[in-house]
């Protein structure tokens, strides 16, 4: 019986993954899946850029070639400089902001009452319309661009950190107070790691509104940093630095996000490291 | 009915006998549906007590209610004469649906009680080391819930509650979520270990037949409101093979007992 289910699983692409330690061919690594993956988007990518589809679009190949210039000139690095500053701030901030006022909002019926509306508010509204307002307010340098980033990532934060901590296990509650648990205790010890899965979902969507509020602030408000350089190089027609800049900084939010996952499954969550 | 002896009526034990745990008085309301009416009970020191009853007779209420995790809205409960209306130290409590932190091992899950009472670290984990081998688990001190079956997350929730050293036990259905080899399995050692350790347990349990395997008293009580209905010392020798009990004249007598006293209440 065992093993006519194993050959249904094969035959039907459930053999168990080769990280397993079982035995599996190399293609189906998840690292060359992947690595196979990000090739056919650049083979697509070069094709398209052959065609071409629009004088605009670059190949991936020039698009290549413009990163490594930039990256020599040393222009992707001073734009981000600026950029990365407000951008590691803003998110910082709504970071334990977010959870911070979240974690209350979830314990604390009138905190609930007082926030959780602003922010549902926050997040349905098209919130880049706010940025001409932040200048207006706050004038044009590093206050202003930390602010777009945090009107943009928090909301998603505190929501998600909220929900998480009312819907905790309450079986787990109530076995923390049977042993004895105090307040602080049940907030480190159970609420905490047992909403850290949703908690850590709300980062990774605001962390990557963040990306999005610095790269609006930049082409709305300043023209500094990568939103400047991709201003400046679409006003030269210069489309595969362009691209570049674009490519790099959609590269770097996504690799944040990888990190992000990586940092709560080694740290919150160690059961799920293996799954 | 001769190696029986039975109780009728409410009516508390004589104090003659030592309580470790003394219920006077418990009503409990859930709404309009009345859970618990005037129970007075008493759990002598060292002894298996089971809360045997059919769904709604109140029991888990009555457990919880010991074990400070609900209010009741009358009577009092004192553990050693003290008065409490609180969780514990002198209490520990196993849960039904086991209640494991799924992000901890299976040594952290067990040392957690004492983690909560700020032990060291070392001195916790030797501690939670020796009742996961206690339990039968020993090996399985890395591994985390979802690697363990039902039979031995249960395990790890009655070793987190024997590590605190708790004089009472409470065990809320400890078995219904558990197959039913295993439940045979666990039932014979809980029997081995309640008679190396000079603990109180008081178990709730649904099972007529699990009641007078492992308890030394079967407190019954019937449903609409919860009353104690009737108090029953099954007499049965649990020194030798386990399996014998199964076998056990008194037991099948005592089984068939509670049973004709329960049916008028199941439709």
């Amino acid at each position: 019986m065992a093993p006519s289910i194993r050959t249904d699983g094969e035959a039907a692409g459930l053999a168990p993954a080769s990280s397993r330690g079982t035995t599996g061919a190399w293609w189906e690594e998840p690292v060359v899946l992947r690595l196979v993956s990000i090739a056919a988007f650049a083979a697509i990518w070069e094709v398209a850029g052959r065609i071409p589809v629009s004088f605009a679009f670059p190949t991936f190949s020039d698009t290549m070639v413009a990163f490594f210039e930039l990256l020599a000139d040393g222009s992707l690095a001073s734009a981000y400089l600026s950029t990365l500053q407000p951008l590691v701030l803003g998110v910082v901030l709504s970071a334990f902001l977010g959870v911070g006022l979240g974690t209350i909002c979830g314990l604390w019926r009138t905190g609930e009452w007082l926030l959780i509306p602003v922010f549902i508010v926050l997040q349905a509204a098209p919130v880049a319309a706010f940025i001409p307002m932040v200048t207006f307010v706050y004038g044009i340098g590093m206050t202003a661009k930390t602010l777009a980033v945090i009107i943009l990532a928090l909301p998603v934060i505190v929501l998600n950190t909220y929900k998480a901590v009312r819907n905790v296990n309450q079986s787990l509650l109530v076995m923390c107070r049977s042993f004895l648990g105090t307040p602080w205790q049940t907030v480190a010890k159970i609420i905490l790691p047992d909403a850290s899965p949703v908690i850590f979902a709300g980062l990774r969507l605001g962390v990557a509104a963040g990306f999005v509020g610095v790269v609006l602030a930049e082409l709305l408000i300043t023209p500094t940093g990568i939103g400047d350089l991709i201003t400046f190089h679409r006003s030269r027609a210069d489309y595969a630095e362009m691209y570049a800049t674009i490519a790099s900084i959609i590269a770097l939010s996504t690799l944040t996000l990888v990190f992000l996952q990586w940092v709560e499954a080694r740290v919150f969550r160690p059961e799920k490291r293996g799954a | 009915m001769r190696a029986t002896a039975l109780r009728n009526g409410p009516s508390p034990v004589p104090a003659r006998i030592d309580s470790i745990v003394e219920v006077r008085g418990i009503s409990k309301t859930y709404g309009n549906v009345e859970a618990l009416r005037g129970i007075d009970l008493d759990f002598p020191r060292g002894k298996l007590t089971s809360l045997l009853g059919p769904s709604g007779c109140g029991k888990t209420t009555l457990l919880k209610i010991i074990a400070g995790l609900i209010k009741a809205d009358g009577g009092t409960v004192a553990i050693n004469g003290k008065r409490v209306s609180a969780p514990g130290p002198e209490r520990a409590f196993v849960f039904q649906d086991f209640a494991l932190m799924p992000w901890a091992t299976v040594l952290r899950n067990v040392a957690f009680g004492l983690e909560l009472r700020g032990t060291s670290r070392a001195e916790r984990e030797e501690i939670a080391r020796r009742y996961i081998a206690e339990v039968g688990l020993a090996g399985f001190e890395d591994k985390y819930p979802h690697e363990l079956s039902g039979g031995m997350r249960q395990r790890v929730g009655l070793a987190r509650a024997l590590s605190v050293d708790a004089d009472v036990l409470l065990l809320d259905e400890p078995f219904s979520a558990v197959d039913e080899q295993n439940r045979r399995k666990f039932q014979e050692d809980l029997i081995r270990l309640r008679t190396n350790r000079n603990k109180t347990f008081i178990f709730v349990t649904h099972s007529i037949e699990e009641a007078v395997y492992i308890s030394d008293r079967i407190v019954l009580l019937s449903p609409r409101p919860g009353r104690v209905s009737r108090i029953i010392e099954p007499e049965i020798d649990r020194s030798g093979d386990p399996e014998r009990i199964h076998r056990d004249r008194h037991y099948l007598d005592t089984v068939d007992e509670i049973w004709q006293g329960l049916k008028q209440y199941v439709e």
